[in-house]
C-alpha cells in the first residue's frame, strides 16, 4: 500500500498543526461557530447528538495493521472502546471530545492518516472496490490512481469551498463494487483497443434527498488527463453550481438543469484550456506510485489444499462461513476473507477496540500486514492462504468476527440514525437488530440467498436505502418514528432505485414486513432467483399485495 | 479613511497602507428582499440581474485618487473612465456571481488595469477560488489581485494558491494575525496559480521502498 515520504508526512503534520491552532482560537472565541463550522468539517469533525464526531480517512479503504492498532488504541482512550466503520470506508468516532481532536489527529499523522476532507464541501474520501488487486474480474487495478486522486484532491485551493460535498469513485473491475454510478465523479478504468488504460467517466449521481444514478459524460478518457479533465468538471460545478440552496447544491442538480449535453459542452471548453498542462499525469508519476501497490509476495500454492476440505466437509459451521464470508483470488490457493461487522444485536459497522487489535493481528499473521475496508461496513482481509483459513475462523469467531452472514439479509447496511444523528427522522439501529432478530435462523438466511437490506434514518440516505434490495428510510409523521419500504433497488453495474411499496411502518411492524417480503419472494422464485431478480421480474404489486393485506382487512373491519 | 483604523490590507506578504478607494454601487429606493433569508442568491443560472441602470449611472466615482468601480459601471461608462485608466488610477471589481468574461470580453488585455478585486460576501464561497485562477491563467492578468469582503486568515492559503497576491482582512479580524495564514502548507501536492507544476514535477519523490 502507499508509504508516505517526507512531503507527504510534512502535509500532514501541517495540518495538524494548523488544525490545532483554528481549534484554539475557536476555544478562545475568536472564531464564531460559523467561522469553525467549515475548518473543522474539513478535518471531519461533526458537532452531533451527543458529542462530537470524528470521521477518520482510510482512503480507498485500506489499512495496514499498524494503522489499525493505532485507531484502536484512540477508540480505547479518547472514545469509548468503539469506532464504527462507515460506508464511505472511513471511520466514525462517537464520543470524542473537541478539545481532544487536536492530539487525535497528531496520533493518526505517526501512522500517516488523517482526517483531511472527511466532511465538508470538498472533494471527499476516494472510495474504491473492497477487492481491488486481487479480485479475479479486475482488469485495472485503481489504486494507483485513486492516491494520485488523493493526493490532488487533498487541499485543493480551487475547490476547497465547493457548493456541496463531492465524492469520487473508482473501479477497475468487470462487476462494479465501488458505486461508480452514485457518486458526484464516477471513474471506470478498461483497456481500449490499444491495450491503453482508459476511463469511461460518470457524473452527477449521488443518492440523499434526490436519488439519481450517473450519466456517462465521457466513453474514452485517456488515464493520463483524469486530473485536468476532473479539474474542468468542478471547476464548471464550483462556478455554477446553486449555493442558495444546500438540497440543490449537489452537481447532479447543475447537470440536470442544464442537460448532459450542455455541461459537457462547458466542461470541454473548460478542459480545452486544461488538458496536456502541468496536472497531466506522467508516466514516471504513475510508475512511482503504482510501486507502492505491486503484486504481494504471494507463495506458489496448489488450487487446493486437503486440510481445508477436509474442514469443509467435517464442519457445517465453517462450511457456512466459508460460503458466506470467502471469496475468489486471482492467485491459486488464496482467498480474501470478510469479517463481519453485523453480528446481531450490535450496531452495523461497529468494532470494539479489542475487535480493532484482534484483526490487525490476524492481517499480520494471515494476510501481508493489511485490511481493507468495504462501503458495506465489514473488514476484508484479501490474501489468506486456504490452508489458514480454518485457523483464522476459529480466532474470527472467538471475536465475533465470523457471523456467516455476508450478503445475507442479516448483512444490514445502516446509518447511525436516531440514537447518535441530529438529522435523523428516526431511529435506524433498533430496526437493524430487530430484523436481525427475527431472522436468527442461519439455515433459512442462507436459504433466502443473497439480499441488501439498507436502512437511512432520514433523506440524507446514509445508509443508501434506494439501492438496497430491500430499503427501509425513517420518516416523520407527526412528531414519530414512521419507516417507509422500498423494494428493487440494487449496487453494481446494472444498478436502479428502488420503489416505494406504500404507507409508512411503525418501529413494531417493520420485522413482520421484512418477512412477508420474504414470504412472498419464496413462494415467486424460480430456481437460482435471488431476491432482486424475483422483484425484477413479477414488480412491486404481488409484495405490496401481501404486506399490506392485513392492513386493509384492519381497516374494513374498523369500518363495520 | 482615517489614520487611527488599523491597516487591514496584506499586500506582498506584508501588512500595507490602502492607497485605494471603493467605490460601491448606491442602495436606490428600497433594497430588494432576498428570498432565502440571509444568504446570497445571486446565482448565475437563476439570472437576477447585477445592477440596475439608475444604479449605475447614480455611482459616484471620487474625482481624484486610485479608485476600484464595480465592474458594471466600468463596461457602461468606459469613455468617461478612460482618462483614469492611462493614469492608473483606476480598478475593477467583480462579485463572485459575476463573470470573469464579461470584463475579460471587453477588455483583450486586462493588464491595462493595475487592480483587479473580487468581493466574496461569505468566507464559505469558493466561487472566488475559480475566479482568480481564470484571471490569472485564461486571461494572463498579472497585476494586483485583490480579495475583499469576508475575507479571513483560514482561507488565506488557497486564495494565495488561486492568483491572489492581495488580501483586505475583514474589518474585525486582526491582519497581522492573518498573515500567518500564507503559510499553513510549505509544499503543497496539486500543481496550481502559485506553482504551476504538482509536487511530483517540482521535487525528486522516491518510489517505494517496501
Ligand atoms: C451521524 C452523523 C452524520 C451526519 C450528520 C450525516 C449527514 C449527512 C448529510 C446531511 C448527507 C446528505 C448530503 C447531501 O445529500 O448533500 C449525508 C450523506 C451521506 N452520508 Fe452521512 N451523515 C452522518 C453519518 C454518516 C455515516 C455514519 C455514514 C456511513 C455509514 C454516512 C454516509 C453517508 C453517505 C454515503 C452519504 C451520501 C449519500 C449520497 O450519495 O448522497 N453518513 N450525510
Ligand atoms: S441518513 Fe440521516 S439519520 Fe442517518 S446518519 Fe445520515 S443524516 Fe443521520
Amino acid at each position: 500500500m502507499y508509504k508516505y515520504d517526507e512531503i507527504d508526512q510534512a502535509i500532514v503534520n501541517e495540518r495538524v498543526a494548523q488544525y490545532r491552532d483554528q481549534t484554539r482560537r475557536y476555544l478562545a472565541g475568536e472564531l464564531s461557530d460559523e467561522e469553525f463550522r467549515p475548518l473543522r468539517l474539513q478535518n471531519g469533525l461533526y458537532i452531533q447528538r451527543h458529542a462530537p464526531m470524528l470521521r477518520i480517512a482510510i482512503p480507498y479503504g485500506t489499512l495496514a495493521s499498524y494503522q489499525l492498532r493505532k485507531l484502536a488504541e484512540i477508540t480505547r482512550r479518547y472514545d469509548r472502546g468503539y469506532g464504527h466503520f462507515s460506508t464511505r470506508q472511513n471511520l466514525q468516532l462517537n464520543w470524542p471530545r473537541l478539545e481532544d481532536t487536536p492530539d487525535i489527529l497528531a496520533e493518526l499523522a505517526t501512522v500517516q492518516m488523517h482526517a483531511i476532507q472527511t466532511s465538508g464541501n470538498c472533494i471527499r474520501n476516494i472510495t474504491t472496490d473492497q477487492f481491488a488487486g486481487i479480485a479475479p474480474d479486475e482488469i485495472i487495478d485503481p489504486r494507483a490512481v485513486a492516491e494520485i486522486m488523493r493526493q490532488w484532491s487533498t487541499f485543493h485551493p480551487e475547490f476547497a469551498l465547493l457548493p456541496r460535498k463531492f465524492k469520487i469513485a473508482v473501479s477497475g473491475s468487470q462487476q462494479d463494487r465501488a458505486l461508480v454510478q452514485a457518486h458526484d465523479i464516477g471513474l471506470e478504468f478498461f483497456y481500449d483497443a490499444d491495450h491503453k488504460m482508459a476511463i469511461k467517466v460518470w457524473v452527477g449521481g449521488g443518492l440523499g434527498r434526490t436519488p439519481i444514478l450517473g450519466t456517462v459524460i465521457n466513453e474514452q478518457l485517456e488515464w493520463q488527463h483524469v486530473l485536468t479533465y476532473c479539474e474542468a468538471i468542478i471547476r464548471v460545478y464550483n462556478l455554477h453550481g446553486r449555493r442558495d440552496n444546500s438540497y440543490k447544491a449537489r452537481i447532479k442538480i447543475l447537470v440536470k438543469a442544464l442537460g448532459i449535453d450542455e455541461f459537457r459542452r462547458q466542461v470541454d471548453a473548460e478542459w480545452a484550456n486544461l488538458k496536456d498542462g502541468p496536472n497531466t499525469i506522467t508516466e514516471a508519476e504513475l510508475e512511482r506510485v503504482a510501486h507502492h501497490f505491486t503484486r504481494m509476495p504471494y507463495d506458489t500454492l496448489p488450487a487446493h489444499d486437503a486440510s481445508f476440505d477436509a474442514a469443509i466437509a467435517s464442519n457445517p459451521a465453517f462450511a457456512a462461513w466459508v460460503k458466506r464470508c470467502v471469496h475468489a483470488h486471482r492467485e491459486p490457493g488464496y482467498r480474501a476473507v470478510t469479517l463481519s461487522l453485523k453480528p446481531y444485536g450490535v450496531a452495523p459497522g461497529d468494532a470494539t477496540t479489542e475487535q480493532m487489535q484482534v484483526v490487525a493481528d490476524l492481517a499480520d499473521r494471515y494476510s501481508f500486514n493489511e485490511l481493507r475496508v468495504s462501503h458495506e461496513q465489514n473488514l476484508i482481509l484479501t490474501d489468506v492462504r486456504l490452508s489458514d483459513l480454518y485457523a483464522l475462523w476459529e480466532t474470527a469467531r472467538a471475536h465475533g468476527l465470523a457471523t456467516p452472514n455476508i450478503g445475507l439479509l442479516t448483512d444490514i447496511i445502516c446509518c447511525p440514525g436516531g440514537d447518535f444523528c441530529s438529522l435523523a427522522n428516526a431511529k435506524s439501529i433498533p430496526i437493524a437488530e430487530a430484523i436481525q432478530r427475527q431472522f436468527d435462523n442461519l439455515d433459512y438466511l442462507h436459504d433466502i440467498g443473497d439480499l441488501e437490506l439498507n436502512i437511512s434514518g432520514c433523506m440524507n440516505a446514509c445508509g443508501h436505502h434506494h439501492i438496497g434490495h430491500i430499503g427501509i428510510l425513517g420518516v416523520d409523521k407527526d412528531g414519530s418514528e414512521w419507516y417507509q419500504v422500498t423494494i428493487g433497488g440494487k449496487q453494481g453495474s446494472d444498478a436502479s432505485l428502488g420503489t416505494v411499496i406504500g404507507p409508512a411502518f411503525s418501529a413494531d411492524e417493520m420485522p413482520g414486513v421484512v418477512q412477508r417480503l420474504i414470504d412472498v419472494y419464496i413462494a415467486q422464485r424460480s430456481d437460482e432467483e435471488r431476491f432482486i431478480d424475483t422483484v425484477r421480474r413479477i414488480g412491486v404489486a404481488p409484495f405490496k399485495e401481501y404486506v399490506y393485506a392485513d392492513k386493509a382487512g384492519k381497516k374494513e373491519a374498523a369500518h363495520v | 479613511m482615517s489614520n487611527a483604523t488599523p491597516k487591514q490590507l496584506i499586500h506582498g506578504n506584508q501588512i500595507v497602507a490602502d492607497q485605494w478607494t471603493l467605490v460601491k454601487l448606491p442602495v436606490l429606493g428600497e433594497e430588494v428582499v432576498r428570498k432565502q433569508a440571509g444568504k446570497v442568491v445571486l446565482f448565475k443560472l437563476t439570472g437576477e440581474p447585477g445592477a440596475s441602470a439608475e444604479q449605475i449611472a447614480a455611482t459616484e466615482i471620487p474625482a481624484s485618487g486610485k479608485v476600484i468601480v464595480p465592474l458594471s459601471v466600468w463596461l457602461a461608462r468606459k469613455a468617461e473612465l478612460q482618462e483614469r485608466l492611462a493614469k492608473g488610477e483606476l480598478g475593477v471589481w467583480l462579485a463572485t456571481h459575476e463573470v470573469v468574461e464579461a470584463l475579460a470580453a471587453d477588455q483583450a488585455d486586462l493588464n491595462v488595469f493595475p487592480l483587479i478585486a473580487v468581493f466574496v460576501e461569505r468566507f464559505a464561497d469558493g466561487r472566488i477560488f475559480s475566479i482568480g485562477n481564470l484571471l490569472r491563467t485564461r486571461h494572463a492578468y498579472k497585476n494586483e489581485l485583490r480579495a475583499f469582503g469576508d475575507v479571513l486568515r483560514d482561507q488565506l492559503f488557497f486564495l494565495k494558491r488561486c492568483g491572489y497576491d492581495s488580501y483586505l482582512i475583514r474589518a474585525d479580524r486582526s491582519a497581522e494575525d492573518a498573515l500567518a495564514g500564507l503559510q499553513d502548507f510549505s509544499e503543497p501536492y496539486q500543481g496550481a496559480v502559485d506553482l504551476a507544476e504538482p509536487v511530483w514535477r517540482r521535487r525528486q519523490r522516491n518510489g517505494a521502498t517496501a
